[in-house]
């Protein structure tokens, strides 16, 4: 990506990046710009390097947060209406470490309400459209990230990725996504959606790129008990460059659009020819992780969603009369219908009489689920899957069936349950002009290598 | 008809900490503004995590200690929900399947064991002012950290209740858990009382008495609770489970809110505290920190100070710590009650104790005879004096001119002068004559020309020699 210098001034790259933005209003991308702001700090940047002074890794270049990312730019909405008062006096620490490299936010991005949904279509401002196709979804939840990087507004953005929100609209749009470990990026300040599955990840048109961030961002924050000690900057020894992917056979049957099944074919002969070697096995268990999400997440959701009351911040009815008309018209006039689905889920499995029966034995089968792939990768490097059964579908098609839309979910959100990285890459497009994508899957904390592998295979493919 | 009283206790204890659970805004909001010790955790920004103070961590280990209890070493944080303006996230992080103290036990100084079953630690909530037409929410007090120490069923009258607390009290105070202070909620109480009659099997329903505040109250509840649920049994009408609040100006319980109308809770484990583990190490390392308790000390003292007057003084640690460092407890520790019993404010007289070697100096003088128990008692009170106070026994006793006379050839001369004093011929004839009583006459003549110096056994005897 490309970096204020002296010729290329950060002004220039700012202007840019919000001139674009204008131009492709009519895609519902942003939230909020913040065109003074970011000018303005384009402009100390190039002072900066004018004067030879020290300026970070991301000097002048412009990026989008998803807008559940808290900082005082703009107001943290979560495409909301609960939260669209919102202005936050705390940074995200994500964020933070990226402005301290000179990373300039232009903007906040579009995204499904409190990023429940797989398509960006359940956005209080309307849903974000695919920049491939006007009539159909960015996928989501951080769809407006995905095609903010994808039509060359911005060279990076930040995602949350809870069961796939940040890979599949990666895969729907053409650009890389990545999901970290778990704990690998700092979670403080970021509005919470299932805070054992959250995790914070970018979107950008390389996996260098991606690596770049991720030194940046990575390590262990105070403020973030879950975060794991830094990893990902700790040089380990060289491993073989020739390595052993595996494939699901579930994942590649009928339930997968033919297409996306001809890009993975494809992407298997590549490696192949490239000396690397694949193996196909199952994994049984992930049937269960589509359930298993839908009990465990919906029951952090109801209980990270409880802050929202009326209270403090944010929305308050004006026509609360009492406390529980201020607790049930305040939601109920600021939570979008999914948001509501969610919290009675959640509420529902959480009850008492019902936990053991839905909570707990999720819990149980979800450490299966991390059993399961320990095993698959004592067996294999990486795995290599479509990231959705589909490419992006048409707006409106599944928001009648929150059922199918789930199911959209499905090859995405075991990642999320077990903890470990997945990185969506870009794999070519449908005869329609579609973009399909591949997620490769690793270990807990080979985030690196499993970045700089995506980075040498492109590399072979001369892209 | 009679019944036996069953009471089990909750009791909500604040840890002394600086900061508060998972925020690092100061924990001790006394005399500040509403709302200035608040964190964006606290009040529940969007995107806060909880960031566990550690040492909330060690403080619960002493407490642990100090209840006789095992110390869990896998520990784990749990979210209780329920919606409440006082309660910023909509949930309380609580310990619900994995408590940090396990099994332990308080005993009373009748020495009843009360068992505790368990204490777990959780955030206090803030509060709510209440005005005429609204209400404001003050969360200074949200995330202050506590401990629920919750009891087994062993508690079996009023003066029991009272006491169990008040020896809670004691343990969480000595092993400085908990500044202590009551009339600022430091330490609640939620007490369970339920009767049956004589010899039945089974325990009666229960009632919840939420929230009390004080020792007396807490027995002045029970007391209430007797008579209330026993007419009603007498009656033979149904106690109801239900929690009641306490009123302590009319002395009454009133309904608050019955079974079925409790709040399902929806436990769920914190998902932004990783589990608790704390090695062996650890746990002894903050166990060794905690002083002699309540009960060491009652052990200690048991061969040297009557019973009552160890109750009387064992409210004050560093006063426990202070007569294991003298010799003649037993006097001092007089001094100490009598002055406890008497004097007001008598609590704040105690911040600052005399020295061992000013208590040793006057239990010796007076030990010796030099000083009368009425002149021990006022220099003691000396050493309470802003002025004074530093001075030794016997500088003091010489400036207030208590030291007895018990020379006795000085003492001899001046019984010799009053005996020639013709003011005294008619008492000296009458005792010669058998009247007894004159001798107090002539001691006090004594007194009076040794201007109160004199030792007045001393002097009495010198007198009956003379006079034989």
């Amino acid at each position: 990506m490309q970096i204020a210098t002296k010729e290329i001034t950060a002004e220039s790259l700012v202007r840019a990046a919000l001139d674009k933005a204008e131009e492709y209003k009519d895609y519902n991308i942003f939230t909020s710009l913040d065109k003074d702001g970011a000018l303005k700090k384009a402009k100390i940047i190039d002072e900066k390097i004018k004067n030879g002074e020290e300026v970070g890794k991301l000097a002048g270049v412009p990026f989008a947060i998803k807008d559940n990312f808290l900082s005082p730019v703009g107001n943290t909405t979560a495409s909301s209406k609960i939260l669209e008062p919102l202005k936050s006096p705390i940074t995200a620490t994500s964020v933070k470490k990226l402005e301290d490299e000179g990373a300039i936010i232009i903007g906040r991005t579009n995204l499904d309400s409190f990023a429940h949904g797989s398509s960006t279509e359940n956005s209080y401002f309307g849903p974000t459209l695919n920049s491939h196709d006007k009539t159909r979804v960015a996928g989501g939840s951080s769809g407006g990230s995905a095609v903010a990087v994808a039509l060359g507004i911005v060279p990076f953005a930040t995602g949350t990725d809870t069961g796939g929100s940040i890979r599949q609209p990666a895969s729907f749009n053409g650009v890389y996504g990545f999901k970290p470990t778990y704990g690998t990026i700092s979670r403080y300040g970021v509005v919470a959606m299932a805070s054992s599955t959250d995790c914070i990840g970018f979107f950008a048109n390389s996996a260098e790129d991606i690596d770049l961030l991720m030194s940046i961002t990575s390590g262990r924050d105070p403020k973030d008990m879950t975060t794991l000690p830094d990893y990902y900057n700790i040089e380990t020894g060289k491993s073989s460059d020739i390595k052993t992917i595996g494939i699901i056979k579930d994942f590649n049957n009928d339930s997968v659009a033919p297409e996306i099944r001809e890009a993975l074919k494809k992407k298997i002969e590549e490696l192949k020819s490239a000396g690397h070697k694949i193996i196909e096995f199952d994994m049984p268990m992930l049937k269960y992780a589509l359930a298993v999400y839908y009990i465990v997440v919906p029951a952090e959701i109801s209980s990270n969603l409880s802050r929202h009351d009326g209270v403090r911040y944010g929305y308050r009815s004006s026509e609360a009369k009492d406390l529980d008309e201020v607790y049930g018209k305040s939601r109920s006039d600021g939570f979008m219908p999914e948001n509501k689905r969610r919290i009675m889920i959640g509420n529902f499995v959480l009850s008492s009489g019902f936990y053991d029966a839905y909570y707990l034995k999720a819990q149980q089968a979800r450490t299966l689920i991390i059993k399961e792939y320990e095993n698959a990768f004592s067996k294999c490097d990486f795995i290599l899957t479509p990231v959705a059964p589909n490419p992006a579908f048409k707006l409106g098609e599944k928001t009648n069936d929150p059922v199918a839309m789930y199911l959209e979910d499905v090859m995405s959100v075991p990642l999320n349950l077990a903890g470990v990285p997945g990185l969506a890459i870009p794999a070519g497009e449908t005869k329609d002009g579609l973009s399909l994508g591949l997620q490769l899957v690793g270990p807990r904390r080979s985030d690196r290598e499993l970045l700089r592998f995506a980075s040498n295979i492109a590399k072979k493919e001369g892209k | 008809m009679k019944y036996n009283i069953t009471i089990g206790i909750e009791c909500h204890v604040q840890l002394a900490t600086k900061t508060k659970l998972f925020s690092e805004v100061d924990n001790d909001a006394r005399d500040k503004d509403p709302n200035t010790c608040v964190s964006p955790v606290d009040y529940a920004l969007p995107g806060m995590l909880p960031r566990l103070n550690r040492e909330a961590i060690k403080l619960a280990i002493r407490a642990g200690k100090a209840m006789n209890a095992k110390i869990n070493s896998y520990s784990r944080f749990d979210r209780k929900h329920y919606y409440y303006p006082d309660l910023p996230k909509g949930y309380q992080i609580s310990q619900f399947y994995h408590p940090i103290i396990g099994k332990g036990f308080i005993t009373l100084p009748d020495g009843t064991k009360v068992r505790i079953e368990h204490a777990h630690m959780e955030e206090d909530a803030g509060k709510l002012n209440h005005y005429d037409t609204y209400s404001l929410v003050d969360l200074n007090r949200a995330g202050t950290p506590l401990i629920e120490i919750v009891s087994m069923p062993d508690i079996h009258s009023a003066k029991q209740a009272h006491d169990y607390c008040k020896e809670l009290w004691r343990a969480m105070t000595y092993a400085g858990v908990t500044i202590g202070d009551l009339f600022n909620g430091n330490m609640r109480f939620d007490v369970n009382i339920s009767l049956a009659p004589e010899g039945a099997k089974e325990l009666g329903k229960r009632a919840e008495i939420k929230n009390l505040n004080s020792f007396r109250s807490v027995e002045r509840a029970v007391e209430y609770e007797y008579e209330r649920q026993s007419k009603l049994l007498d009656k033979g009408e149904p106690v109801r489970q239900e929690t009641r609040g306490w009123n302590d100006a009319t002395g009454k319980t009133t309904f608050q809110r019955s079974k079925e109308e409790a709040q399902d809770y929806r436990y769920m484990p914190e998902p932004d505290i990783p589990p608790v583990k704390l090695s062996e190490e650890f746990i002894s390392e903050e166990m060794a920190k905690v002083p002699l308790l309540p009960q060491d000390y009652r052990e200690k003292f048991s061969g040297s100070l009557p019973a009552d007057t160890l109750e009387v003084l064992l409210d004050y640690q560093p006063l426990m710590e202070k007569l294991s460092e003298v010799k003649d407890i037993k006097r001092i520790a007089n001094w100490f009650a009598s002055v406890l019993l008497a004097e007001e404010k008598s609590y704040e007289m105690l911040n600052d104790l005399p020295s061992a070697e000013q208590l040793n100096e006057l239990a010796e003088m007076t030990e010796k005879q030099e000083l009368s128990s009425t002149g021990a008692k006022e220099v003691f009170l000396k050493f309470f004096d802003p002025q004074m106070g530093k001075k030794s026994a016997r500088d003091i006793a010489k400036e207030l001119n208590v030291i007895q006379e018990n020379d006795t050839g000085a003492l001899e001369a001046i019984v010799d002068q009053v005996l020639a004093d013709r003011a005294c011929a008619q008492a000296i004839a009458d005792f010669k004559a058998g009247s007894e009583k004159v001798i107090g006459f002539l001691v006090g003549q004594v007194m009076k020309a040794s201007q109160g110096k004199a030792n007045p056994g001393a002097a009495q005897q010198i007198l009956r020699q003379k006079l034989q």
